[in-house]
């Protein structure tokens, strides 16, 4: 009832005054941030895009939507599973000015490239609850200092370790620095059971994950790849530390060598049966290694911890969607409106319920009932709150293909990991620069 | 229209007598006038088809490829709306420093090019000569052959990115593990398997085709002259399955020069040991560099444009399909005529 009186009073306002934006005339009130331009006008059918949803959560969410607006119906358009192929997409609309793509579910990091391009709207901050969100979140919604989107979902690293083989080894507590994971995983390796086993495993194919692995890497040892006006900083001994890390790990068999061709799916099969004893994952892989049905051979027998690093715990990179709105889109108040329901606490508490997820409101992860049935919520909170975005820069895919030549070429022994560093250095101050 | 060039309808009779070479003349001329104007008609609606799917993106690719890329205003924070007019730039960009990725790409094309096409013709003239023999089971033997032509390219990127899994097939079978998907030869290597073997049954097709119109008598004739099996292939089969042949190189050619999910889905976008000239301009376009992208494909247009050239012209393929030895002798000796007639 509230939001039908709310949606009239909107419209009427909307209708009324022509210009002035729905926000400055809803219920939130508030004026729009200095220097937005948009306008959020014009109610009806709208188009919510985002990637193949495997979980079928959000086609519920859709649901509950469309039966509360009847006359403001969303509906899915559903694109590949492969972020490229997402992304291309997107663009491929924004470029031609089509009205075909109304809320986009963007990857944490193509804010900015979407912004600069204004290929998306500067959106009015008020609107959303962003201060019950985890705070390293908002800063991938944002691009200079304006709000550009609104965090959906998020994303971060997590260390998964076999509980019973540290157990055995008289091992208490998960590791928290490079060193001692080594230092442990020497401990189980003595172990019969552990024959044969590799000690760690990231994602290392030369892809998007390995973006996120290096730049892990990085920050874990004290580094940054990109600071906040997307200069690179790869040229410090920290940036080393953290490289020679993964080289180095590669190299002495702390990771398999075949983790140079693991992308998520891969690694997560080396960890289900029982190759590696600790693994960089993200927290989807948490239920599917917990399933008692006979597929995990580890089930029950793991746990996870944050990220370790080079002095202490190390920062993971955040993943990722935010909702965005496009420039070229109609209906902009109805959008609007969605984009603050599709983002509320009750919906992303409504989704978890069904699949395992990465909230963004604080208040989530430290549900008693949520908890008992996610217990990585916990750790994945602190992963979150340490995390580190990946660049922020609007030439993002330019960024993360040099990351991926530079690192790739150090981890597989073509460079020296001072020599890759020094060549990404030159090769990230070109795009960044401008 | 034709009809207000032409004399009024209600013609005096002695009027049509009036020019007495001319009229005859006259209508000869409006009768080759009328097909050839029929056959305007009848062709336009394909001209106007190509001159959409086929003229007009080049012209547009050609038109692009002298834009260079967006800049972003460092004072506002957003990318420039209108792409900077480059001229040449993004062509003469290709012999620079940044030139390097372009030549890679350029050299790996041209390497997967020779390289498949090769062993698909010699592979494919196996398999044809196998489907053609009688045998029992040949219709069999003869459709699994074809199967790996019928599957989706993407699905056997997927399919062959199986089997060179770190712990695949490949690496069982030869009993060492070779992390076929990483950078480096062995990746070039996987994609040539894996396209040879999604090809090779394409040319062993085509040349079936040629082989079964060699009327049998020729090869009886030649067994009585005691002519050998080697013998009877290289003096019979070969010429005579030339025709055939070569228009079945000539596609896999402009198709191996295209070359772009095969690398892209089995070993990965990013790779630069397997990065061919379409995923060069695809990746460019990606990230809105659109001028790049086109003089990238235009370049690759005109390489492939040259090939076919080269193929119809020095190795006389009989692409169209009509007379193409008449033609052929025409198109190579064009001057020698001439000469002898002045």
């Amino acid at each position: 009832m509230k939001t039908r009186t709310t949606r009239a009073v909107r419209s009427a306002c909307a209708g009324l005054v022509g210009l002035t934006t729905v926000a400055a005339c809803g219920t939130s009130g508030g004026a729009p941030p200095a220097g937005q331009a948009g306008t959020f006008e014009g109610r009806g059918p709208i188009t919510y895009v985002a990637g193949k949803d495997t979980t079928g959560t959000v086609q519920a969410v859709l649901d509950r939507w469309n039966k509360a607006h009847p006359d403001e119906k969303v509906t899915f358009v559903q694109l590949p599973t492969d972020p490229d192929a997402q992304r291309q997409q997107m663009i491929q609309n924004a470029e031609i000015k089509s009205d075909a793509f109304t809320v986009l579910s963007l990857d944490a990091v193509w804010t900015s490239e979407f912004a600069a391009h204004r290929w998306i709207d500067r959106l009015p901050a008020d609107r959303f609850p962003l201060d019950e969100m985890l705070d390293p979140i908002l800063g991938t919604a944002t691009y200079r200092g304006g709000l550009y989107a609104v965090p959906a979902s998020s994303d971060g690293g997590m260390l998964y370790y076999r509980t019973d083989l540290l157990r055995r080894a008289g091992i208490e507590k998960p590791p928290v620095t490079w060193a001692e994971m080594k230092a442990d995983c020497a401990k189980v390796k003595k172990l019969p059971e552990a024959r044969g086993m590799s000690c760690y495993a990231g994602q290392f194919q030369k892809y998007e994950g390995l973006t996120v692995n290096f730049a892990e890497a990085v920050n874990s040892a004290g580094g940054t790849v990109t600071d906040a006006r997307g200069r690179p900083h790869l040229d410090t001994p920290q940036a080393r530390a953290g490289l020679d890390f993964l080289v180095d790990a590669v190299r002495d068999g702390t990771a398999p060598k075949e983790s140079l061709t693991y992308q998520e799916e891969d690694a997560r099969q080396a960890f289900q049966a029982g190759k590696i004893i600790f693994e960089r994952q993200w927290p989807y892989m948490y239920p599917l290694v917990a399933k008692e049905d006979g597929s995990s051979e580890v089930a029950g027998k793991f746990g996870v911890a944050p990220l370790p690093g080079l002095n202490g715990p190390g920062a993971s990179s955040l993943g990722g969607h935010n909702l965005a709105l496009t420039a070229s889109a109609k209906n902009k108040a109805t959008a609007l409106d969605f984009m603050e329901f599709f983002t509320n606490e009750e919906n992303q508490r409504f989704s978890l319920k069904y699949a395992p997820a990465a909230p963004t409101y604080k208040s989530l992860y430290q549900d008693p009932a949520l908890v008992k049935r996610y217990p990585y919520l916990p750790t994945l909170e602190r992963s979150i709150l340490h995390a580190v975005p990946r660049p922020r820069v609007f030439q993002y895919g330019d960024v993360t293909a040099a990351v991926q030549r530079e690192a790739y070429a150090a981890l597989t022994g073509e460079k020296s990991s001072a020599q890759a560093l020094k060549d990404l250095q030159r090769a990230l101050r070109q795009p960044t620069a401008e | 229209m034709a009809e207000t060039r032409t004399p009024a309808r209600p013609v005096p009779p002695d009027a049509r007598r009036e020019p007495p070479a001319a009229p005859a003349r006259r209508r000869r001329a409006r009768a080759t006038a009328g097909t050839a104007r029929l056959a305007a008609l009848l062709v336009s609606p394909t001209l106007l088809v190509l001159a959409v799917v086929v003229l007009y993106p080049t012209v547009v690719a050609l038109q692009q490829s002298l834009y260079g890329a967006r800049r972003l205003d460092p004072r506002t924070g957003f990318v420039e709306e209108t792409e900077p007019f480059v001229g040449l730039q993004n062509f003469a960009a290709i012999f620079g420093e940044a030139g390097s990725r372009f030549w890679n790409a350029f050299w790996n094309t041209t390497f997967f090019t020779v390289t498949t096409v090769l062993l698909e013709t010699l592979i494919g003239v196996a398999m044809a000569l196998i489907m053609h023999r009688a045998f029992r089971g040949r219709a069999l033997v003869r459709a699994s052959i074809l199967i790996p032509w019928a599957i989706p390219t993407a699905v056997t990127g997927l399919l062959w990115r199986w089997i060179f899994n770190s712990d695949g097939i490949a690496n069982t079978l030869l009993g060492h593990q070779v992390l076929w998907t990483t950078e480096g030869f062995h990746a070039k290597a996987a994609v040539i398997i894996a396209d040879v073997w999604k090809t090779a049954p394409f040319v062993g097709l085509l040349v079936l085709a040629g082989l079964q119109v060699i009327p049998n008598e020729v090869y009886e004739a030649a067994r009585i002259d005691g002519a050998g099996i080697l013998r009877r292939f290289r003096h019979i089969t070969l010429p005579l399955v030339k025709p055939a042949l070569l228009v079945a190189v000539l596609f896999r050619t402009l198709d191996a020069l295209r070359m772009f999910d095969l690398p892209y889905i089995l070993i990965g976008a990013q790779k630069t040991s397997v990065e061919t000239l379409s995923m060069l301009a695809q990746d460019q376009a990606a990230n809105v560099r659109f001028g790049p992208a086109s003089a990238y494909a235009v370049i690759l247009f005109v390489y492939v444009f040259l090939i076919a050239l080269a193929f119809v012209r020095l190795l006389g393929a009989d692409v169209v399909g009509d007379d193409g030895k008449v033609k052929r002798r025409r198109r190579l000796l064009p001057r020698r005529p001439q000469g002898v007639a002045a």
